[in-house]
């Protein structure tokens, strides 16, 4: 049930960012920090180094935030009013996965304005995997009344690395739960500050020039051949911080999260080339074994490093 | 007697699983039951998302004592023996034992054993940890913090809790203690998640049931399925409205809730201008909603049916409302996709589009998909005079009926390929034979599918169809036992059935011999042509490509004579340029690899050849591949003895679909092995007939006499034959005939022979029987009365020739040696 204290422009069936802040507060409230975005470009939420390279290891971890994704196929220049080639995941991880991670989410629903006496919630199959990172993991995605608003992930492997333990993951479709929370059928519609009258601000005020935008640059101009050069160059940076970070006997990894900065730019340089159609099939295959093999030595480097839960007697060494 | 009741608590199955692990919960427990020697009444298992469970009704309390007797060694045997039968059979020391004594052996010891039964608890508590365990979900998980550790446990999804107990009816039950993981079985379980609270304390199946259901959960599948059947009818029913029926969507829902409330939602008449079958796919597929059909009209209602998993407070409004927006956003989409299609194919044209295609790979080694429609419609072309189509028509058909695969519509609804392309070619105007057959040339799906019958239809099914039977089995990607991935079997079955059910006459090693020159022409050919290949073995190559293709097509049609060598193909190909081992003295071996590396050249290029058949045009300007294949198969002869090989073996392989199909419809497998003993046998529908008829001949008391006759020349016939080294195919010599036996016969089949070539030749095969049952009688006498080894020798020969009369003339009908009885 929504906090009956705040005030109407802070409500999150109201206001997009009191949505966000709802969520925010709810997971503070159960012991997570509460992190911002990554500062780079990602396809998901997933690509925070907070859930990939944090799912890793032995120890434990919990972290929410709001992640802009891009997804720059999915641009739709402004013309439909259910696709963004950007859009804001919030993502939840949980390591290990507490007992009761489906009351917890589905407490988060209540929280933000969905009754679960009057709305029908289910857990439908949906196995999570993505080829880029190495990483699969079995779960759901959440139904209300029917519609798609969260997925909820078991990590089984991440890197190509078993997670021991396994983590918890939770993604919600913030524009999707918002409109669905505001009754609105278009997210340019949707009400961002709260407000109405001339204070009222919406998405289609903050994004719709920029999706406007990014639509022509994905599609039409972003410069191939920048683009190409961006990926090897990104590629062969991971290599070499990989090949640095290294100790001596090869037992301490002092450089994973600069090395995964590397990875998470070729992915979404892959995209973006994807997206501009200059990668025919057999190509695309190959691309995504290259961010793979990227994302395992990464994984490989970050289970070497103390967060990754390396033993602290090998730190001298 | 006591029951058992055992359920396993968890997190969400996914309703494709839930069927079958029920299935195994309830086979592996009982097994197991029955192996430790508990034998049970009864057994049912329930599935809901949350739980699986298992009743077991009518078990022992315990295991059954046994009792063993056990002999050991004999009295004053050394210690080592003695220690030895101790330990084997349980005893603390001799004096448990018995002392026997027998004339033989003398005094020995006897251990008498009885064991008793355990109670059925322990073994209940034994078994389940280790069924649990080893449970055999399609995908499995770890979770929690048990899963820091390896070999932690693994289920479907998180296991909360498990309710285990055992008893009978008059008394208490009790739980069945175990631990699984740290998990301890108890007797509580849980109710709806949304519609209970707190947790259920069961004693049996009953209150089991009962309290469940109290709590909003009905744990029977097939009851959930019924209730939403029901329900869903009704609604459907009081607004006038037929429910489309859909036994696959039902199954799935059944598993997404385990308290069913069917609701009803409504969506923009407006959207019924998109087809019915592209709405019901989009409602199907996204929302797993059913979709209801006008009676009046035919045509699908602006409504849909949900079911929802909560008994809402506000009747389902608002979960009706939220359904009806998603559907609304979807078939937006839905809609949106099926008016660019429309705009696309008005505005590009055919060619265009097709052109497409170019960079969509169909197979690496087969070609693009442009490179298969290009083979489909030329093979169509080439079929449709067999099956009384319109060659021009068949090909127009052909071109048309994959160009729905790059339309928005089926990009996103697979499910509606071929339909979508009727849609199209209707509303481009297009003959009604090529709408039609863009919807029919994919059928038939399967056994029960649907035949076209339509002869533009039936040319593209079959174009199809044989396309992608010859492609994959010259690339050597045959099915394999259970293994079947381009769904091969089902192409096969699909030309059989097309060609049976339509009574057609088809040489099909004709046609699987065009499809392969069409293949070798437009797509199997290795990227820089064949004559690249021979660069393989180029020395001054430092990187010479890692070709794959000696092995599989190329080798097969190159080396077909075996011309190379003894050691295989891609082993002789290498040997010719890379004379390992090769004495370098050895001026004739030298010579010989090199001729044998020219040759292999020409053939090369001959391959490349086989393509230059594009540009030959006929009288009417059309490209006529086929006559330029066919002169250079004429040509040569290790062309055609490859070709053959393929067209031979691909036969073959349709005569076993032939005899899976036949044999489902209750035909003998025996006379179709029969009838495909005789050479030539490439016509479906004559083997069929013949099958038939000799069928029904063999029920005659003349035929199943016959058949008696025929197996005892051919037997006697088999061993003599053996003994002397010979072969009796002679034909007998009237002069030696001594009985009037012999002579009758020899008059009777020289009597029937023409009659039964003549009716064979009219395709009159129950002529033919009825000719030929004329000589049972002559054979029955000539049995009877004529000693066929004669002492004579040469009596002996020309009887033993007269059997082989009887073997020739009723192998013009069939192989009567492969039939049984």
């Amino acid at each position: 049930m929504i906090d009956p204290t705040l005030p109407p422009h802070m409500r999150p069936d109201r206001s997009f960012q009191g949505l966000i802040l709802a969520l925010q507060r709810f997971w503070a409230d159960k012991g997570c920090v509460v992190l911002q975005p990554y500062d780079m470009e990602v396809g998901a939420g997933t690509f925070h180094p907070a859930t990939t390279l944090r799912a890793l290891g032995p120890r434990p971890w919990k972290a929410a935030y709001v992640q802009p994704s891009r997804r720059p196929k999915d641009g739709r220049y402004g013309k439909n009013p259910n696709r963004l080639q950007h859009y804001y995941q919030y993502q939840v991880i949980l390591k290990p996965s507490p007992p009761d991670l489906q009351d917890l989410y589905l407490a988060s629903l209540d929280a933000i304005g969905i009754d679960l006496k009057l709305h029908d919630v289910r857990f439908v199959e949906d196995d999570w995997e993505s080829p880029t990172l190495g990483a699969w993991g079995l779960g759901w995605e959440c139904w209300c009344d029917g519609m798609e608003v969260s997925q909820f992930t078991y990590f089984q492997q991440v890197a190509g690395f078993e997670c021991a333990p396994v983590a918890g993951e939770l993604t919600y479709g913030l524009e999707r739960l918002a409109m669905y929370v505001q009754g609105v059928e278009n997210v340019y519609d949707l009400n961002f500050n709260g407000r109405e009258g001339d204070e009222k601000v919406t998405y289609g005020d903050v994004f719709l020039q920029a999706e406007e935008e990014y639509s022509r640059h994905n599609f039409e101009h972003a410069d191939t051949a920048m683009l190409l050069e961006q990926f090897r160059m990104a590629e062969s940076a991971a290599a070499k911080y990989l090949e640095a970070g290294w100790n001596a006997d090869r037992s301490r990894h002092l450089m994973a999260q600069p090395a995964y900065d590397q990875c998470i730019k070729a992915s979404h340089v892959f995209n973006l080339l994807d997206a501009r159609g200059v990668i025919s099939v057999t190509e695309r295959q190959s691309y995504i074994l290259r961010v793979r093999e990227l994302a395992k030595a990464c994984g490989a480097a970050w289970l070497a490093t103390a967060a990754g839960g390396a033993a602290a007697d090998s730190a001298a060494g | 007697m006591p029951d058992l009741l055992l359920e396993l608590f968890s997190e969400e199955i996914p309703a494709r699983m839930q069927a079958a692990a029920a299935d195994s919960l309830r086979k592996l427990v009982t097994d197991a039951l029955v192996e430790r020697g508990l034998l049970y009444e009864g057994a049912k298992a329930f599935v809901t998302p949350r739980r699986l469970a298992l009743a077991v009704h009518g078990l022992p309390a315990a295991q059954p004592d046994r009792h063993e007797e056990r002999k050991g060694p004999r009295v004053g045997a050394p210690q080592a023996a003695i220690d030895g039968f101790l330990k084997a059979s349980g005893l603390a020391s001799l004096d448990e034992a018995t002392i026997e004594s027998d004339p033989k052996k003398g005094q020995f010891y006897v251990a008498r054993i009885h064991r008793h039964g355990r109670p059925t608890p322990e073994v209940i508590a034994e078994i389940v940890p280790e069924i649990v365990r080893a449970f055999p979900w399609p995908k499995s998980m770890r979770w929690g913090k048990a899963s820091a550790q390896a070999g932690s446990l693994r289920w479907v999804r998180p296991l909360q809790s498990v309710l285990c107990t055992f008893g009978p009816e008059t008394e208490e039950p009790e739980v069945v203690r175990f631990e699984i993981d740290g998990l301890a079985s108890g007797d509580t379980t849980q109710g709806h998640r949304f519609l209970s609270s707190g947790t259920i304390r069961v004693r049996r199946l009953e209150d089991y049931l009962a309290k469940l259901e109290a709590a909003k959960v009905v744990a029977d599948r097939e009851r959930r399925k019924d209730i939403i059947l029901a329900d869903a009818k009704d609604l459907a029913l009081a607004q006038g409205l037929e429910l489309v029926e859909d036994a696959g969507l039902l199954d799935e829902i059944a598993g997404l809730v385990e308290w069913p409330v069917v609701l009803m939602g409504a969506f923009d008449p407006a959207f019924l201008d998109v087809p019915d079958e592209v709405i019901r796919a989009t409602i199907r597929a996204n929302q797993k909603c059913f979709v209801l059909r006008d009676p009046a009209t035919g045509r699908l209602a602006s409504r849909f049916v949900l079911v929802s998993n909560l008994a809402a407070s506000d009747g389902g409004a608002a979960i009706v409302a939220g359904n009806e927006r998603v559907i609304r956003a979807r078939l937006s989409d839905a809609k949106f996709f099926w008016e660019t299609d429309r705009t696309t194919n008005a505005t590009v044209p055919l060619d265009e589009r097709l052109a497409k295609f170019r960079n969509v790979t169909f197979h690496e080694k087969l070609g693009s998909q442009y490179d298969r429609i290009q083979r489909i419609a030329a093979l169509a072309r080439e079929l449709a005079p067999l099956v009384g189509a319109d060659p021009e028509l068949a090909a127009q058909a052909a071109l048309y009926a994959k160009s729905d695969l790059r339309t928005e519509v089926v990009g996103e609804f697979p499910e509606v390929q071929g339909l979508m392309g009727r849609y199209y070619a209707a509303l481009e105007g297009l003959p009604a034979e090529i709408a039609a057959a863009a919807e029919e040339h994919y059928k038939p799906q399967g056994p029960t599918d649907r035949v076209p019958t339509a002869p533009v239809s039936v040319a593209v099914a079959l174009a199809d169809k044989l396309d992608t039977l010859v492609g994959f089995w010259a690339i050597d990607e045959k099915p394999t036992g259970s293994k079947d991935p381009y769904a091969l079997r089902r192409a096969a079955l699909g030309v059989v059935r097309i060609v049976l059910e339509n009574g057609l006459n088809l040489n099909l090693r004709t046609v699987i011999i065009d499809a392969i020159f069409l293949a070798l022409i437009f797509s199997i050919r290795p990227r820089d042509g064949y004559l690249s290949l021979a660069r393989i073995w180029d020395p001054q190559i430092e990187e010479s490509p890692k070709e794959t293709w000696a092995k599989g097509t190329v080798g097969s049609f190159l080396n077909s004579d075996g011309f190379v060598d003894d050691f295989g193909e891609s082993a002789s190909f290498h040997q010719m340029m890379h004379p390992d081992g090769l004495d370098p003295t050895d001026d004739d071996e030298s010579q010989r690899r090199s001729e044998a590396y020219i040759e292999l050249c020409r053939r090369l290029s001959t391959m490349d050849e086989l393509k230059a058949g594009i540009w030959f045009e006929n009288e009417s300007g059309q490209y006529d591949y086929l006559i330029y294949c066919k002169a250079i198969y004429e040509r040569e002869p290790w062309l055609k003895i490859g070709i053959d090989k393929l067209a031979d073996d691909l036969l073959a392989f349709f005569a076993d679909r032939l005899k899976v199909h036949l044999r489902e419809s209750g035909a003998r497998h025996d006379l179709v092995d029969a009838v495909f003993a005789l050479p030539g046998q490439d016509d479906l529908l004559l083997v069929v007939k013949r099958v038939e008829a000799l069928s029904r001949f063999l029920a005659s008391e003349d035929g199943r006499n016959l058949l008696a006759g025929t197996k005892r020349a051919a037997n006697i016939l088999r061993i003599e034959e053996k003994k002397d080294g010979a072969a009796y195919d002679a034909a007998p010599d009237p002069a030696r005939f001594v009985e009037a036996e012999e002579r009758a016969l020899a008059d009777a089949i020289a009597a029937a022979t023409p009659v039964i070539e003549a009716k064979l030749a009219a395709e009159d095969f129950e002529g033919a029987m009825a000719a030929i049952a004329g000589l049972r009688a002559p054979v029955d006498a000539f049995f009877e009365k004529v000693t066929v080894n004669a002492a004579d020798p040469a009596l002996r020969a020309n009887r033993l020739n007269l059997l082989g009369a009887i073997r020739r003339v009723t192998r013009v009908l069939a192989d009567f040696e492969r039939i049984e009885g």
